[in-house]
């Protein structure tokens, strides 16, 4: 694909202001935000396939995040036996009578057609298929969690590389945006903002309450990575070769050998950190562009032009003899599944899930901003949007504390005016957020980089 | 008889008043989310940031006042903050709508658009508060906490359950009532009243019999701010105030004003007491009501609880989902979503 002139300076701002912060701030500081950059314009674009695309709004964006949380986990965390023992069958029993209740009730629905005895017969055996499954659940619950709560009461996961957990996280989260979209995308749009929020929340209750799945607020630390750690790099060979090596001319005017080893060895500890960071940068590059890419195919493809074709007129696509709700569907679930893949990175990159950590003002009202900012319907849009915002978010705290000692520069510093004002540093984000989205919504309301007109 | 009487104190304490006083909270805060949405035809995310903003002033007047050593006796200090907080945070809606929403409505924007607008609004006014107050919990209510306490009551009537009456709990709802009808009266009987539901039901037509929607929506935004203002201190009054709550307060108030029938004043109060009513009887533990009820042979040996009190969020969020299916456009008939 081709990029305009602006697209080219668009993409030269990001690559600068890294470069920027890594001799302003040490490269560390630059890579960790660029990986969380990556990270955001993913979340970006999959916001962006559903919104920019198609029109069709998602606010659920924490609860697919927190789903792909949950799928790092299952899929790299070790299978604990002793839970699977103590509760693994009592959970089988009720997910059982679970598909069973909901056969029986989809078969009610199919044959009885007295609307009144339908709702009856309904309810009661909801009423009291719930009551035996819990029997079991909480009996299997109570039991898992009793395992040694210390360190597991949960089941554990799979054990597998946790890189695998991406295309699993995708899933999950896939799998609950189609229960919500079947559920509620016939809304209209603002009701469907609220109803996707909502259920983001239950999600995220869920995760956070049910122990046995998950640890809940107990949280799961210890992830395994899919890159190396840095205290296996630090004695490594190869990697004291390729400082040395890199470093050489450095090393060289150090004369005494002592002092120059001193050198070496910091150069090593500094080095194997911002070595484990490049990795995750590139192997979260590399999912970036593969989305990118599929993402901006399929925006040219007929399909794209059908979604435009739905999101600016739908009533036409819908004369048109396109299927409107299913095609909704479709593109909810493939927003959500990007999402997913993102949540699943994020754990990857901290290590460890934190289920209170998932709120709504950081993980759906920002990611909405980095797409309102970037440009809905241009997937460069959406990457420039996440980086930009998740740059300045980060970067508010010490462009903030500047601009107060400019501003109080003539108080005393322990005048409480100003003291004030510096504790409160961390919430001039906030600020700027909402001054950058408002203006960006009045004078740039189709995002900075907006979406291009194409007559094709 | 003597049991049946204590299983009804019990779940008076523990379902019914506060069920009440929560309820009044959320319907006072749906009214607002409905008269906005009715008025002005869009889903305000600010609101809750907005009360939290009323209650902020309102707290920072009651210190103030508490400083100065003026008080209400046994009556908390911020019901006389209350009127400072009040005109601020109708001039803060004001000042939102002249700088912010206006320029949309001029423009005839879509709803959404203006939903994301006032997301901008609501990252706004929690900055402002963040920066002006801190995160920090506050009890702000001071005055006689109790009206009757657990303890008096049961000398009093001699039964074993107490039956605990909190101040707060009884301002909120007296303020409620009050509220409520002058806010029913106003849309009934006056002439601005009946412009605004003119305006309301057909925009066009209002227009065309001489309405003059600047008027109509600057009065929208002094009854928002009123409402937004005092249930935002009540709620703070109630259980404490924290700027956190305010925005997860948000969807519970919007589950109520959809669950009643959005743009329906009546249904959103409704709605909130539907809403409050169902997340505290779903969580609440039976055990205590059924242990005075049936015999001790057949006692239910768990808490009968139907989900754990983790799921409070979750439930008003599953009514609206299933009223949503059932009847769109809630149960007082608002608008068709």
């Amino acid at each position: 694909m081709k990029f305009e002139r602006y697209e080219w300076l668009a993409i030269t701002i990001m690559i600068s202001l890294f470069i920027f912060v890594g001799f302003i701030q040490g490269w560390s500081v630059s890579l960790v935000i660029l990986n969380m950059c990556i990270i955001s314009a993913i979340m970006t674009m999959g916001v962006n396939i559903s919104w920019g695309y198609a029109g069709v709004i998602n606010f659920g964006v924490m609860g697919f995040l927190a789903m792909g949380g949950l799928a790092a986990v299952l899929v790299s965390y070790p299978p604990i036996a002793e839970s699977w023992q103590a509760g693994g069958r009592g959970l089988g029993i009720s997910f059982a009578l679970l598909v069973l209740l909901v056969i029986a009730v989809m078969y009610i629905n199919k044959t009885i057609i007295q609307k009144r005895n339908r709702y009856i017969l309904n309810s009661l055996i909801i009423f009291f298929g719930i009551l035996i499954i819990r029997h079991f659940y909480l009996n299997a619950t109570h039991n898992i969690e009793d395992v040694n709560p210390a360190i597991a009461g949960f089941l554990g996961g799979l054990g597998l590389p946790i890189i695998f957990s991406w295309i699993v996280g995708g899933l999950f989260a896939a799998g609950v945006a189609f229960v919500i979209g079947k559920v509620a995308l016939g809304l209209r749009s603002d009701y469907l903002a609220i109803v996707t929020l909502g259920i983001s929340e239950i999600v995220v209750s869920v995760l956070k309450h049910e122990e046995w799945l998950s640890r809940g607020v107990k949280n799961v630390m210890g992830l395994k990575r899919p890159v190396p750690y840095e205290i296996d790099l630090q004695n490594a060979d190869w990697f004291i070769n390729l400082v040395a090596y890199l470093n050489s001319s450095k090393l060289n005017n150090i004369i005494d050998l002592s002092d120059r080893q001193q050198v070496l060895n910091n150069l090593i500890i500094d080095g194997s950190g911002i070595f484990v960071k490049l990795s995750y940068a590139i192997l979260f590059l590399i999912v970036m562009l593969i989305i990118f890419y599929f993402a901006n195919k399929a925006q040219l493809s007929p399909w794209g032009r059908m979604m435009r074709a739905i999101r600016d007129n739908e009533t036409a696509a819908n004369a048109m003899g396109k299927d409107v709700v299913k095609q909704h569907l479709i593109i909810f679930v493939i927003g959500a599944a990007i999402v997913g893949v993102a949540g699943a990175m994020l754990v990857t990159l901290d290590g460890l899930f934190t289920p209170s950590g998932y709120r709504p003002l950081r993980f759906t009202f920002i990611i909405w901003i980095m797409v309102i900012v970037g440009g809905s319907g241009n997937n460069l849009g959406a990457i420039f949007g996440g980086f930009v915002i998740w740059f300045s978010w980060i970067e508010a705290a010490p462009l903030t504390t500047f601009i107060i000692n400019q501003f109080t520069a003539g108080l005393e510093p322990t005048n409480a005016l100003k003291l004030h004002l510096l504790n409160s540093v961390p919430y001039f984000r906030y600020l700027f957020m909402g001054l950058i989205l408002l203006l960006i919504l009045r004078y740039r309301p189709k995002g900075i980089i907006p979406e291009k007109v194409r007559h094709s | 008889m003597i049991d049946v009487l204590n299983s009804i104190i019990v779940l008076l304490n523990f379902i019914i008043i506060p069920g009440i006083s929560y309820g009044s909270q959320l319907a006072l805060g749906a009214l607002g989310v409905t008269f906005v949405y009715a008025i002005l035809r869009f889903a305000n995310f600010a609101h809750g940031e907005i009360m939290s903003f009323g209650a902020m002033i309102t707290i920072l007047f009651t210190w103030f006042f508490q400083s100065q050593n003026i008080g209400l006796g046994i009556l908390p200090t911020a019901l006389l903050a209350l009127p400072v907080g009040i005109i601020a945070t109708i001039i803060l809606c004001i000042i939102s709508d002249k700088f912010v929403f206006q320029y949309y409505r001029y423009q005839k924007s879509v709803p959404v658009v203006l939903a994301m607008v006032s997301i901008g609004v609501m990252f706004v006014i929690n900055a402002i508060i963040r920066i002006i107050i801190g995160t920090e919990t506050i009890k702000f209510s001071d005055g006689q906490k109790f009206i009757m306490k657990a303890k008096q009551f049961k000398v009093m009537t001699g039964l074993n359950e107490g039956l605990a009456l909190k101040s707060s709990q009884v301002i909120t709802i007296l303020i409620t009532i009050l509220l409520l009808t002058f806010t029913f009266w106003f849309l009934q009987k006056t002439k601005t009243g009946k412009s605004m539901r003119a305006f309301s039901d057909n925009e066009d037509l209002a227009l065309l019999s001489g309405i003059n929607p600047d008027r109509v929506v600057f009065t929208t935004w002094i009854i928002v701010g009123v409402l937004a203002c005092v249930a935002g201190t009540l709620y703070g009054l109630d259980k404490s105030y924290k700027p956190i709550i305010y925005l997860n307060l948000v969807l519970p108030i919007f589950a109520s004003a959809i669950v009643g029938g959005i743009g329906s004043p009546f249904g959103a109060v409704v709605g909130g007491y539907i809403i409050a009513f169902s997340e505290i009887m779903v969580t609440y533990a039976y055990k205590k009501f059924f242990v005075y009820l049936l015999p001790s042979s057949i006692e239910p040996t768990g808490l009968v609880q139907l989900l754990s009190t983790d799921y409070k969020f979750a439930v008003s969020f599953s009514i609206l989902v299933i009223v949503l299916l059932i009847r769109p456009s809630g149960i007082f008939k608002g608008r068709v979503l």
